[in-house]
């Protein structure tokens, strides 16, 4: 039988209100005892340390199957340990995409023994076209845990609202990639930036009006919706207004609209190079509002792996996407939590209860009898982003050479540990 | 029998009395003595003349409502689609033209476009049977159905009735609907959210998308012919996953162990989609009845709105 004993961590869980330091017993990957001057098993001095509910990425693109070269289900895995991810949910714009049971099954069994959870999304069309809905009660039976058509957006309005509704059959969230496909002609936002670059512009329209239609299905229709990677200022607003008015609709936002602008584009890398945008500054402040008063649900990193060969190229031929497992939680440490702007508790709903409640998985509590399901932060330390050092297979990150206080010093699930080196 | 009837069309169920109703399944009842009886033709409404016009291929119904008018003794023409001018898209103002022509006393019309019964009947002297007008109604199927409940059990006040696949693309459904709350009966619709139709809660059925639920609920479930052909990817995902989610099998009936338990089904059947083989053939099933119940059912129905007089002797 394996006991782990661990020693002297301060552990914080809102769900269960719980802020000490004290010792977690786990027997057998479960949470048996909490409490003093506890010892047995393998000890782990964790003394300084910060342990919450596992943290949970709900927007990752995990390549397999169809481009191991740049990411697996192994090595996205090792990418989110590393990070202090314990579950991630993958998109379905793989080749096959996931739209069968047999996909899923698949992704699953690649992940079986992994201390990640893998929970694979499954396409909302078949084949991510458009045109036929996917067999929805058959790929959540099979273990799917909600759908999208990220990558490309669903654009027929008449099946999006049939999706809702079908989807509603079984409480299941549908998750857009909201973009509407005629505004969308361009590589960086459009603005004065890319004005001065030379570069087309994607407009912030292009997703507000599709995100505005979507919210507006669902007031008629019913149904969950979930918008991915908000990037703009008036689609904060629309969210935030969908929630004033009740409507069944969640919002994510990733690091680097957090972080980042379109003035980052100057220079033209294209490890700058994402869908949606990154965009102005006036954005940026509206999404931070936005994350720290709870109008957007939670982080999900939209990590997205791109070969190196790929990446190297003139900016408007590039592939849109970065990376983001290894970089998200210190990013949010460093700016957000350490300095004070948002507490402990906010940040554990942002990025582990949110998540996931919004694809219906199990809560994960610190607390006796619980699965342990852990990420052990050390908020103490200085580190610089070197993509070298990556677990991922791909290395396009937009935070090379950042210097940030704060990162994951392990994570403990399925009776594993995983501590970073 | 007393003759209160005095509609001179039968284009819906919605707005018919329960006296209404009852009176056309008590004609029937006498009709049906009728069927029975070795030498099964009357001469009730003899130089009557009907009209059959079915724009849309229906053998059963239109093999029905023949069945029906030669027993009373009608005039009966058929004026069907299949190579003839009706198939070829001829206008419902050219239709009334022949009609008025052919100076007929009644026309039966299966149309695919909803309202075509209504077109006809504000326009032409004849009476107007509605038999089945695009995803509206389908009276005649709608009151065969509780003449075949009605001659099982008795009244329908209080029976729990759950009606089982695509409602929206269902003529039979929404007559059944309205049917039922009138006769008193408690109604539960059951498909996926993607196929009821829009705020159909507001005819006072309960809605659920789950079939468990609505085998837990009902005595009598109602189970429809899924459109193989058409809606499969846009409404709902696929047939197979149809199946996996509403074929009606022995397995599922007898979870709830319902002794009494009643299977119905407008026919055609695609078997082993929305109905399982060994179900439609059960003890359970009044699938049959409700074929013998059509005829009996269409004679009241001709007969009442011819005006409910002798012609010959009954
Ligand atoms: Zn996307
Ligand atoms: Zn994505």
């Amino acid at each position: 039988m394996s006991i782990y004993t661990l020693c002297g961590g301060h552990i914080i869980d809102p769900q269960t209100d719980t802020d000490i330091i004290a010792d977690i017993q786990i027997e057998e990957g479960v949470i048996t005892k909490i409490g003093g001057k506890l010892s047995g098993g393998e000890v782990i001095d964790l003394k300084g340390k910060v342990i919450i509910p596992g943290l949970f990425d709900m927007h990752v693109h995990l390549r397999e199957p169809g481009r191991e070269d740049t990411e697996t289900v192994f090595s996205g895995c090792q990418a989110a340990a590393a990070g202090g991810f314990t579950g991630v949910a993958c998109m379905p714009n793989t080749q096959p995409a996931i739209d069968t049971a047999s996909v899923v099954k698949f992704i699953l069994d690649s992940a079986k023994n992994l201390p990640v959870d893998v929970h694979p999304i499954a396409a909302i069309t078949t084949g991510r076209k458009g045109e036929r809905l996917s067999e929805m009660g058959e790929l959540l039976s099979s273990g799917a845990v909600g759908f999208s058509d990220d990558g490309s957006p669903l654009m027929n309005t008449d099946l999006m609202r049939r999706a809702l509704e079908y989807a509603s059959d079984f409480n299941a969230v549908i998750i857009q990639h909201s973009e509407d496909p005629y505004l969308f002609k361009g590589c960086m936002h459009e603005g004065i930036v890319s004005t001065k670059l030379g570069l087309p512009g994607i407009p912030s329209l292009c997703e507000e009006l599709m995100v505005e239609r979507d919210v507006r299905l669902v007031e008629y229709t019913g149904g969950r919706l979930h918008t991915a990677h908000v990037s703009s200022k008036g689609t904060v607003e629309i969210i935030r207004n969908a929630k004033r008015k009740g409507l069944n609709v969640t919002a994510e936002v990733t690091p680097h609209h957090l972080f980042l602008t379109d003035n980052s584009v100057m220079g033209y890398n294209s490890n700058f190079k994402m869908n949606p945008p990154l965009r102005t500054e006036e954005d940026r402040q509206a999404l931070i509002e936005g994350f720290l008063d709870g109008a957007i649900d939670c982080i999900a990193t939209d990590h997205a792996p791109h070969a190196f060969e790929d990446k190297e190229t003139d900016f408007g031929s590039a592939p849109f996407g970065v990376i983001g497992l290894e970089t998200a939680l210190g990013l949010i440490l460093n700016e957000f939590v350490l300095k004070n702007k948002m507490n402990w508790a906010d940040m554990i709903d942002r990025m582990s209860v949110k998540p996931r409640a919004i694809l219906n998985l199990p809560e994960m509590k610190i607390a006796e009898g619980e699965r342990a399901n852990l990420t052990i932060i050390d908020p103490e330390v200085e580190w610089e982003v070197n993509p070298a050092e990556f677990k991922s297979k791909s290395r396009n990150t937009p935070f090379t050479g950042m210097h940030l206080k704060g990162r994951a010093y392990g994570i403990f699930n399925k009776g594993q540990f995983v501590i970073n080196t | 029998m007393s003759f209160d009837f005095y509609r001179r069309h039968l284009l819906g169920m919605e707005g018919m009395s329960k006296g209404e109703i009852l009176h056309i399944l008590e004609t029937a009842r006498s009709f049906r003595e009728v069927i029975m009886r070795p030498i099964r033709i009357v001469p009730t409404l003899r130089g009557y003349s009907v009209v059959n016009m079915f724009f849309e291929p229906s053998t059963r119904t239109r093999v029905s409502f023949e069945l029906a008018e030669k027993r009373l003794s009608c005039e009966s023409v058929n004026f069907s689609s299949g190579g003839s001018s009706v198939s070829k898209g001829e206008s419902l103002l050219d239709t009334v033209q022949t009609i008025e022509a052919m100076q007929v006393d009644a026309v039966v019309i299966r149309h695919s476009a909803q309202g075509a019964p209504h077109f006809l009947a504000e326009r032409i002297r004849s009476s107007v049977i509605n038999a089945g007008d695009g995803y509206h109604e389908h009276p005649t199927q709608a009151l065969l159905d509780m003449f075949t409940l009605w001659d099982k059990i008795g009244g329908l006040s209080g029976l729990k009735v759950a009606i089982v696949g695509d409602i929206a693309h269902s003529r039979v459904a929404l007559s059944d609907i309205h049917s039922l709350k009138t006769l008193g009966a408690e109604v539960m619709l059951c498909g996926p959210k993607s196929l009821m139709p829009f705020k159909v809660e507001s005819l006072g059925v309960k809605i659920t998308s789950n079939l468990e639920e609505a085998l837990e609920f009902c005595d009598v479930v109602y189970m429809l012919r899924i459109q193989l052909e058409r809606q499969a990817g846009e409404r709902f995902p696929s047939i197979r996953e149809y199946r996996q989610r509403y074929c009606l099998t022995m397995e599922r009936i007898k979870k709830f162990k319902k002794d009494d338990f009643i299977v119905m089904h407008p026919g055609p059947m695609n078997r082993g989609v929305e109905i399982s083989a060994e179900v439609a053939d059960s003890r359970y099933s009044l699938i049959l009845n409700q074929v013998t119940s059509g005829v009996a059912i269409r004679m009241a129905v001709i007969y009442l709105i011819s005006g409910g007089k002798d012609r010959g002797k009954f």
